[in-house]
């Protein structure tokens, strides 16, 4: 105790740690107040005021409107989309990071890993130029004598997304299959089981929170994608994000743009609410992965 | 048979898959050595105009200075918060905290155009709209959550012994500090600063709404040169980023490799 007492150790169970804790953490507190929570509240305001007084206008407005509608239902269809194919492409690549050598896993690991860091921004204009009409993968794919729009459709700009979402998909999901004891799928063999049930039933099971996990993190982050829509889009493709900058740029409508806002993140906030069960941002960082 | 199949399509698929993460982020060092003014690819003439453009021209070079600045300062500011936060979630009890973590992790999931419209609607206010000061302020928000996962997942690795003996031998609670604790989270301060300057060295939504004509970063130049007027310059600027990234992720990688990173790490 005398040790702890001159060291100031007691952490956690002396009564001077509250006061200290308080010190250390009030300056990220005060300033998470003045520049995150306090944008958010001017924005809530200015969608609430009309004319000075307080109007639930802007919300009805939104709701009526046909075209902002359907761009919400569009936003939440490329969200589910995005994730899907994240889900479907990470789960092979991290099962297989799970069964091979150490030194492949590093090379697999690795190839997540870059594009993880690499400018967005340069990936989203790499893809603007491969995407093209004139560009390599349409030449690629009228070879095969496939023929369909890449750049400006929905499709290409799924293709950026997933691109970009994939490492938030693979990190967790890899996570949980690493730490799924193996010797589960040989025992469901032995008393009868073939491959495929044993998957479906013993490791498939095992490996949901993982999916679930990076299926969260993806989810969320594909509802406020901006660039990628906005470089590899068209106005027929535009998500919410692009209809917020367009309200503000285009009309000045800060009250439309505010309520777009408090709509985009009601609808991000009460997901999260529902799945912070599966919420594991320290996932993506933990140490396991980045090593 | 079944068990030597099964790696053998897997690995196709790993292949491909790498293939179209790895794809992108090579093509545009060829793509800045085009030779003529279009987007081709690949070019049908090369050249390295768009090379020597980027790094001459003061458009280019004006917004590829404030990028640094903007980042560099964001990232320090970040770095210092971030370990104060880091210490008070770790080693300490205080009222409130699983509200205080979900609002430190916040702006992670929080949609960007959401942060740049209230940046933007608070800072015009302020006039702080195309300035250093309101660029450093806003990206400090989203950098925060990385500076504070990496110092946090560092300072939870710290072994309480040495800080012990240290204090048993006599130091006092500041040399313990600054000789035995500050040290042993160097590494994780480090990472959490790179990753953090690389956020806000990226970040182009929040720069769309905060930059004016006299002050914009890498990025809404980058930008604007894909949506507006095409300037081929762009995929030298891309070349040119992808390559610093990397570098800084190279860097980042050495860092937490070390061995006070992780547990068990060796060295290959």
């Amino acid at each position: 105790m005398t040790i702890a007492d001159r060291q100031g150790l007691r952490g956690a169970f002396g009564p001077r740690a509250v006061p200290v804790g308080v010190l250390l953490i009030a300056p990220a507190v005060l300033y998470l107040a003045v520049f995150y929570l306090l944008p958010l509240l001017d924005i809530v305001r200015r969608s609430l005021v009309v004319d000075g007084e307080l109007s639930a206008d802007n919300y009805i407005d939104f709701f009526t409107t046909p075209a902002y509608v359907t761009i919400l239902l569009r936003t939440i269809g490329m969200a589910v989309g995005a994730t899907v194919l994240c889900v479907l492409i990470a789960y092979p690549y991290a099962y297989l990071m799970t069964i091979v050598s150490n030194r492949t896993r590093a090379v697999l690991l690795g190839v997540v890993l870059v594009p993880f860091w690499t400018s967005m921004l340069a990936r989203t204009y790499a893809w603007l130029v491969l995407l093209q009409d004139s560009g390599p993968i349409k030449s690629g794919l009228a070879l095969l004598g496939v023929d369909v729009p890449l750049l400006r459709t929905p499709a290409g700009v799924l293709i950026g997304m997933v691109q970009i979402l994939l490492p938030f998909m693979v990190l967790p999901l890899y996570n949980t299959l690493a730490s799924i004891d193996r010797r589960l799928l040989a025992a469901a063999r032995v008393l009868g089981a073939n491959p495929l049930s044993a998957f479906a039933k013993v490791y498939f099971p095992l490996s949901l929170p993982g999916v679930l996990s990076g299926g969260v993190i993806v989810y969320v982050l594909s509802l406020g994608f901006y660039v990628t829509p906005a470089v590899l889009g068209s106005p027929q493709t535009s998500l919410i994000s692009q209809l917020i900058v367009q309200e503000l740029s285009q009309r000045l409508a800060w009250g439309s743009a505010g309520a777009m806002s408090v709509i985009l993140i009601v609808l991000t906030l009460v997901f999260l609410a529902l799945a912070s069960r599966w919420l594991n941002i320290r996932a993506l960082f933990s140490r396991e992965v980045i090593r | 048979m079944t068990r030597s199949r099964r790696p053998v399509l897997l690995g196709i698929f790993a292949a491909i898959v790498g293939v179209i993460l790895f794809l992108p982020g090579l093509a545009v060092i060829p793509m800045g050595f085009n030779g003529a003014r279009t987007m081709r690819f690949p070019p049908d003439t090369w050249g390295v105009d768009w090379y020597l453009n980027f790094f001459t021209n003061p458009a280019w070079t004006g917004s590829l200075v404030t990028s640094f600045a903007v980042s560099l300062l964001a990232a320090v500011l970040a770095t210092v918060l971030g370990t104060l936060t880091a210490f008070a979630l770790i080693r300490h009890r205080f009222p409130g905290k699983p509200i205080v973590t979900g609002l430190v992790l916040a702006p992670l999931v929080t949609p960007i155009v959401i942060l740049g419209l209230g940046d933007y609607s608070l800072f015009l206010q302020w006039q702080l709209t195309g300035s250093l000061p309101g660029f450093v302020l806003a990206y400090t928000v989203i950098a925060l959550p990385y500076a504070v996962i990496t110092v946090s997942a560092s300072l939870a690795g710290v072994e309480r012994q040495y800080e012990l003996a240290a204090s048993v031998l006599g130091a006092s609670k500041f040399s313990v500090f600054t000789k035995i604790t500050l040290p042993l989270i160097s590494r994780g301060m480090a990472a959490g600063f790179l990753f953090a300057f690389v956020t806000g060295f990226d970040e182009t939504v929040i720069a769309i709404f905060l930059s004016d004509p006299g002050f914009r970063t890498l990025p809404v130049t980058m930008y604007s040169s894909m949506t507006r007027e095409v300037d081929p310059t762009i995929a030298a600027a891309s070349a040119v980023i992808m390559l610093t990234t990397t570098l800084i992720l190279l860097a980042y990688v050495s860092l937490t490799k070390g061995p006070h990173a992780s547990g068990n790490a060796r060295r290959r």
